[in-house]
């Protein structure tokens, strides 16, 4: 029977944005833990680690998730993406730019976890209507913006994204 | 705010967990989505010393539609049976629950058994599972058993469970012909865990219930007859009987207020639904 | 120079140059940043109590742990540094972890140093800390009672500070009033709760004696002073920085600072730099909240509405101790205590006392909610009493246009406005008679709907010396003025000709990079991105002062105004090189598109760049009187901002913004849920430098002013257990809850500063909470007498006034009960099971170690330590929630074979636990009956993460007990009458009749 025990770190294996990466971890360890701090990742940010601010938001098999409420082990095999897999090269994605347009952000603290969770709401869904952007931003805490100019820029790039290639 | 060590064992099949939750014992916890575990472990108020990850067993990752019933595995996850194409046909009552499960965020690692398990008396999907008179099937090593769900629920997230012994699945009664169905809750905020949420069947022949959660320590429910013409007074009785309490969130007053309001709309609500 | 450049990028809303990379993951936020190999992680060991005396702290077993370097406990921490300065004049110290008490939950007691965070928690909860519990105060009044637990001994009592002020003849014109119009309020306690939490990396170098901190702290940097103070070092060994981003702030991250001071030392006793990043418990328990305020206010009113005099009574609750700058929210709102209104007499009496509360610090709208939600519902009160329209009333007393700049009754110099036309505009252009008309509708179809009014003054830039209007005249006159609100900014140009701002604002997400390069760019003619800007900060290398940082709505007045004046200065410096260049008279150039020109003549011009460069390059060739620095440094601090005067007058703030806020808000009939149906709010904060960025400011003041309003409070406990300790507990509005308000604008520039803007970043944390009662207010009681609104107006509280006298059962129902009490919460319940054993076995049964240690859930060992006393080692929990804990055991009141009290204590990890039951035996047919009625509290960890599911808990947990009790007794019984017995039991434990 496979057990990891807990005085010592386990390989962990997934993708992260695409690439195959190993890390390292005990069975305790967060995945937030493991990205950022074993992996470098800091793109995805930790703001409550009991899964209600929504900061930690990546994508796991394509689903938003929190990584405060996964155990890094638990990330094995999966492909995991994060805010740092949103650009495309140097440039913005219609998302991001739509984001900067309407000012949808000002910390950018929880911005990253919005990001993953609307990209992925698009993904399937590129015409989303506003109640569905609205139901999956609520999953989502933002001190700064009211939340008014978020979902604006969610509208906003929902209308470009389906006017082309999600990455274009 | 990180958890205490443990031990994971992520079992390949149910005799790999079985094993591992029996030599755990009582400090052993199974974990399948880890939405409710996992802020417990952070927080330290749980501290197991073996988890048992059982999502990779294939045999738990199905949703089974019998004739009557349908089965869900221990990990199917709450998304999943969202988006299963039937359900708002073969479970009315848990497709118009689901979205108040939290937030999509969690329901994408959330499963219906780990709600189950974590018996909160304010979650949706225990109530659910009372309301339509489900059931929960329950293994150990030597040892499957199927309970009731009212008997299941032993008080607040207190269970019939044994040390040793896991969730394999629970089975909902699917929707009967010309019954109704309705569910509707009140939270501090969208997502939030119910102050109140109320599940109401209307049956063919006039009789209806009405089961309420967030207030005692498990979802109760009330049986009522045909005539309704003191439903009111029913309503209220029920609603004192439920032993409601203050705390943050609410007053007991105000959780009386919405058994008796809310529990009468939602009992509206699935009257007319019966056909 | 001729003034022809084109102004322009200031007052269009250009993009956010913060936000490419804040989009992208590559912001650097205090978690982010690189450390020093071998730093070390830091966790604390906090207060479970909300008062209670420490009588040892055992770290033995923590220092044994796997990876610890140090355990530092308070005295470890006092031997190394002095009391953290109070800004009263009392005796008190305030240290950054309890020595001998502790007086709030989530206290620092201890903390670890360790190579990780997971291993520093593992051995914090190694630490045994012993406490003597001793009574709690939260209250701000019941604080002030005579016979109230005292916080401080050596304070003598909990009132710290009072001060009563006097300015005009309040009480003649209160005589001479026909009436006098007072209400009651009570201001709850809420935070602003940024996403991202506090963070500091610390380390110390024993060759110099230096500590080097970087924090993700916002300023007020007088803290800098505060803090190199406790550590005992001059301000040159203290190196504070900054990082380059932060995840929000609203005032909060002010209060890192007892964290600098602990970091620096942990760094210094572990040898190693060291690392602690706040957990979201520590946050909520620990970090700062806004003060909560209990006011009586009272109006001198004419038959016609108008306000002749104020009387102030203020008891402000700073919590467990007072940390600067506090009393620093009571006196913040001092100049403007009249509002937006024109009165001439006012009387204040302030009181700051201490509670066992969470100490408070700085928070968006600091003090202004409080004040604002006084004076606004007073307003209506007012209107409500004299039977006149709120409007008119509001009107009437508006200060009017050609009064400004106006000087109020308490010393403040308003800057610029026009209240009434503002007003005018808004109930235009914001709509109100439509809301009207829609409120009409939904009343006339028997709706619950209501519109409230609130109108402000937003102070900004705060006066430094403003504070110590809390001194006396005598004791301002000994200690000295102080007085000003110094801004820095530096403009350089590198030898590219590249031009680099750097100021010591530290945003937190408002966007001062971006704004200050629009600033900057115009003035040089260059296109924004050519423009970099620093705004973090380094107090070994940058330019700063006291009151730099990212307080106060300072940056768009003060910031961006003395970047103004730099830039300025650098453009006349630029001008007579190029004019030299160019020949022709400095006064003739112009600076358009990257170039330098003369003005009426595009061919003769040289590139920004090349003139810019001319200094570095080749510095002989400057004309005369032009020295060769291309950089300029500005401190400016506006004249107005005078200290105190000894009358107690102060200019508290520069400039005065004003708001004025309508809306209209439905409750629903079958929930009592209350709904935003149309919020309008117009704002006056002087030029508006970027548009997009100033009604991000109003939405987000506005969102946290509706999460205040409708959903979070600080809630503690009679026995300071905090219930809030979690983000399910203390609930921040989301997307569902915030509706997107109508902003509106009237410009009025501000004649003190550069820009002629003044701050806009609080106004709606003020304005929103009362605009939001007084709508609440009009629902509930149209006319006549409105009851008392308590913020956070929850279903819950309305549902009694709109739904009336409850319906009584048919027949009384046995309840368990809880309720708040000094002890804990208590939790009351009964029940009785029957079991087939005689009375006399059960008796012996209770008194045996070996029968307890069997029927007492989780028990590890039950060991009889007198003739009635028992010690036990238990875990106890519900579902998972399992912690492992000591419990001593009483038997009193023994009435042997019939009944006896047991009592328990239980101490663990997860919290405190204490009960207390009754039990009796009696004989039945069957056997015997137990009957029991228990009482018990629970406090500490559990209480403030769990407190929803704790009485439930408890309840599972006695059941346990009893149910053992029975299984015990009933072992000999057949299986159907041990089935009978249990479902007996089962259904009393779970008070079962469905």
């Amino acid at each position: 029977m496979p057990r990891l025990t807990k005085d010592e770190t386990h390989p962990v294996r997934f993708t992260l944005n695409g690439r195959p990466v190993s890390v390292r971890a005990y069975p305790r360890a967060l995945l937030t833990d493991a990205l950022r701090h074993e992996i470098g990742a800091t793109g995805t940010h930790v703001g409550c680690e009991h899964g209600v601010c929504g900061a930690c938001t990546v994508q796991v098999d394509g689903e938003p998730a929190r990584a405060c409420l996964m155990l890094a082990r638990q990330a094995e095999g999966c492909e995991i993406r994060t805010v740092e897999g949103l650009n495309n090269k140097d440039a913005l994605s219609p998302l991001q730019e739509a984001f900067r347009e309407h000012f949808a952000l000002q910390c950018g603290f929880c911005t990253a976890g919005i990001l993953m969770s609307l990209d992925a709401l698009f993904s399937p869904q590129p015409d989303a209507e506003e109640d569905a952007i609205r139901e999956a931003l609520s999953g989502h805490l933002c001190r700064c913006t009211g939340y008014a100019p978020i979902v604006q820029a969610a509208l906003a790039a929902r209308n470009r994204i389906k006017g082309g290639p999600i990455d274009a | 705010m990180k958890p205490a060590p443990f031990d994971l064992v992520a079992a390949n099949d149910m005799s790999e967990a079985l094993e591992a939750l029996h030599q755990g014992g009582t400090e052993a916890r199974v974990i399948a989505g880890g939405q409710s575990l996992v802020p417990m472990l952070n927080m330290r108020l749980a501290s197991p010393t073996t988890l048992v990850d059982i999502t990779r067993i294939p045999e738990l990752s199905r949703i089974e539609a019998n004739t009557d019933r349908i089965n869900i595995g221990a990990a199917v996850r709450q998304s999943t049976l969202e988006r299963w194409p039937d359900l708002a046909d073969r479970l009315p009552l848990v497709h118009a629950a689901l979205p108040w499960v939290a937030h999509t965020q969690l329901r994408n690692r959330g499963t219906i058994c780990g709600s189950v398990a974590h018996a909160d008396p304010s979650a949706e999907l225990p109530l659910c599972l009372i309301a339509l008179g489900g059931t929960v099937t329950l293994r150990r090593r030597r040892k499957t058993r199927e309970v009731a769900a009212r008997d299941f629920f032993q008080g607040m997230m207190s269970t019939d469970l044994a040390p040793g012994e896991m969730i394999v699945s629970v089975s909902f009664p699917a929707r009967k012909s010309s019954t109704g169905y309705a569910f509707r809750e009140v939270a501090r905020r969208h997502g939030d865990f119910a102050i109140v949420a109320c599940a109401a069947t209307a049956r063919p022949d006039g009789t209806a219930t009405l089961t309420v959660g967030g207030v005692a320590d498990t979802p109760r429910t009330l049986e009522l007859p045909a005539d309704r013409a003191d439903l009111d007074d029913r309503l209220n009785e029920f609603a004192w009987h439920l032993q409601a309490r203050d705390d943050l969130h609410a007053t007991a007053r105000y959780r009386r207020d919405l058994v008796r309001k809310l529990g009468r709309e939602t009992l509206k609500e699935a009257l007319p639904c019966r056909d | 120079m001729k003034d022809t450049v084109s102004e322009k990028l200031l007052g269009q809303s250009a993009l956010r140059v913060e936000d490419p990379a804040l989009l992208s993951g590559r912001g650097r936020y205090i978690d982010d940043l690189p450390v020093a190999a071998g730093t070390l992680a830091l966790a604390f060991v906090r207060s479970p109590h909300g008062h209670a005396a420490i009588r040892s702290v055992d770290t033995a077993e923590a220092a044994q742990a796997t990876g610890v370097v140090a355990v530092i406990t308070g005295e470890d921490v006092a031997a190394r540094t002095r009391s953290m300065t109070v800004g009263v004049k009392a005796d008190v110290e305030c240290w950054p972890m309890a020595v001998d008490r502790v007086r709030y939950v989530g206290e620092p007691v201890a903390m670890i140093v360790a190579t990780d965070r997971y291993l520093a928690e593992d051995a914090a909860d190694l630490v045994v800390v012993d406490y003597a519990m001793l009574d709690a105060v939260v209250e701000p009044v019941a604080a002030l009672a005579a016979d109230a637990p005292v916080l401080h001994t050596s304070l003598g009592s909990n009132l710290i500070n009072e001060r009563r002020f006097r300015y005009g003849d309040p009480e003649a014109e209160f005589d001479a009033a026909p009436h006098r119009i007072g209400i009651d309020v009570t201001y709850p306690r809420s935070a602003c709760t940024p996403i991202e939490t506090y963070g500091v990396i610390a380390s110390y170098e024993p060759g110099e004696d230096a500590y080097d901190v970087t924090s993700n702290f916002q300023g007020p940097f007088s803290i800098h002073a505060v803090v190199a103070r406790s550590l005992n070092v001059p301000g040159n060994r203290l190196r504070l920085r900054t990082p380059p981003d932060s995840g929000g702030s609203f005032g909060i991250k002010q209060g890192v600072f007892p964290y600098m001071i602990l970091a620096a030392i942990a760094a210094r006793i572990a040898g190693a730099p060291v690392k602690w990043i706040e957990d979201r418990l520590e946050h909520l328990s620990a970090s700062v909240s806004a003060t909560n305020r209990q006011t009586r206010i009272e109006a001198a009113v004419t038959a016609d509405g108008r306000i002749t005099a104020l009387d102030w009574d203020q008891i402000e609750d700073c919590g467990a101790h007072l940390r600067a700058p506090e009393p620093a929210t009571l006196y913040r709102m001092h100049g403007n205590m009249t509002g937006a209104y024109d009165i001439p007499n006012m009387a204040i009496r302030n009181r700051v006392v201490l509670t066992n509360k969470t100490p408070t610090g700085l928070n968006r709208g600091f003090g202004g909610p409080q004040i604002y939600f006084a004076l606004e519902r007073l307003m209506d009160t007012i209107a409500r009493h004299l039977g006149l329209d709120r409007l008119e009333v509001i009107r009437r007393n508006l200060i009017p246009a050609e009064a400004f700049p106006y000087r109020t009754a308490s010393g403040a110099l308003y800057d610029s406005g026009d209240y009434v036309a503002a007003l005018d505009r808004a109930v235009e252009e914001g709509g109100l008679a439509e809301l009207y008309a829609r409120r009409d509708k939904a009343r006339a179809a028997g709706r619950r709907y209501g519109i409230g009014f609130a109108c402000v003054v937003e102070p900004s830039v705060s006066n430094m010396g403003y504070i110590t209007t809390v001194l006396t005249p005598e004791e301002r006159a000994k200690a000295g003025p102080k007085n000003g609100a110094q801004a820095t900014s530096t403009i350089s140009i590198d030898p590219l000709g590249s031009v680099t701002v750097k100021v010591a604002s530290v945003p937190q997400g408002q966007g001062h990079r971006t704004v200050l390069a629009q600033v900057v760019a115009d003035k040089f003619g260059l296109p924004i991105d050519t423009v970099r800007v620093l705004a973090d900060v380094d107090t070994m290398r940058d330019a700063w002062s006291i009151a730099s940082g990212n307080y106060a709505s300072r940056f768009a007045p003060a910031v961006a105004g003395a970047t103004e004046i730099a830039a300025a200065r650098l453009r006349d410096k630029l001008a007579k090189v190029a004019a030299s260049q160019l020949n022709i008279a400095p006064d003739d150039v112009i600076f358009e598109a990257g170039r330098i020109g003369a003005a009426g003549n595009s061919d003769n011009s040289l590139s920004f760049a090349r003139a810019a460069a001319t200094a570095h390059w080749s510095p002989g060739t400057l004309p005369e009187g032009v020295d060769q620095t291309m950089r300029e440094t500005v401190y400016w601090t506006p004249p107005e901002l005078e200290a105190p005067t000894a009358e107690d007058g102060v200019n508290s703030s520069l400039c005065h913004g004003f708001i004025f806020d309508f809306c209209g808000i439905e409750i629903d009939p079958e929930t009592a849920e209350p709904r935003i149906d149309r919020y309008v709010t117009m704002h006056d904060c002087g030029r508006i430098l970027h548009p997009a960025m100033v009604d991000g400011q109003v939405r987000g003041g506005f969102a946290q002013a509706v999460g205040a309003a409708f959903l979070e409070e600080y809630a503690y406990g009679p026995d300071g257990s905090f219930r809030s300790g979690t983000l399910a507990d203390y609930l921040l509005p989301t997307v569902m809850e915030v509706p997107d308000p109508v902003i509106l604008h009237h410009e009025t520039l501000s004649p003190f500063t550069p820009l002629g803007a003044k701050g806009v970043g609080e106004g709606n944390c003020m304005s929103t909470p009362v605009c939001i009662a007084n709508a609440v207010a009009d629902a509930l009681a149209p006319e006549g007498d409105a009851p008392e609104i308590v913020l956070p107006v929850t279903a819950a509280k309305l549902a009694p006034l709109i739904f009336g006298d409850e319906p009584a059962p048919q027949e009384p129902v046995s309840e368990t009960k809880t309720e708040d009490t000094a002890g804990g919460r208590k939790l009351t319940g009964e029940g009785r099971a029957v079991v087939q054993a005689s009375r006399e076995d059960v008796w012996r049964m209770l008194l045996d170690p070996a029968t307890l240690d069997a029927i007492i859930p989780g028990s590890h060992g039950v060991r009889k330590v007198g003739e009635t006393r028992f010690e036990a080692d238990v875990t106890l929990g519900v579902g998972p929630v399992r912690g492992r804990y000591k419990a001593d055991i009483d038997l009193s009141d023994l009435d042997p074979p019939n009944a006896v009290t047991l009592s328990g204590q239980a101490v663990g990890a997860l919290g405190t636990g204490g009960g207390q039951g009754r039990i009796t035996l009696t004989d039945t047919e069957d056997g015997t009956e137990i009957a029991y009625r228990y009482e018990a509290q629970i406090g500490g960890k559990v209480a403030s993460v769990g407190g929803r599911l704790l009485d439930g808990a408890a309840k599972v947990v006695i059941g346990e007990f009893f149910r053992a009790l029975a299984r015990h007794c009933g072992g000999g019984a057949s299986s159907g009458a041990l089935a009978r017995l249990r479902s007996l039991v089962d259904r009393v434990i779970k008070g079962g009749r469905s």
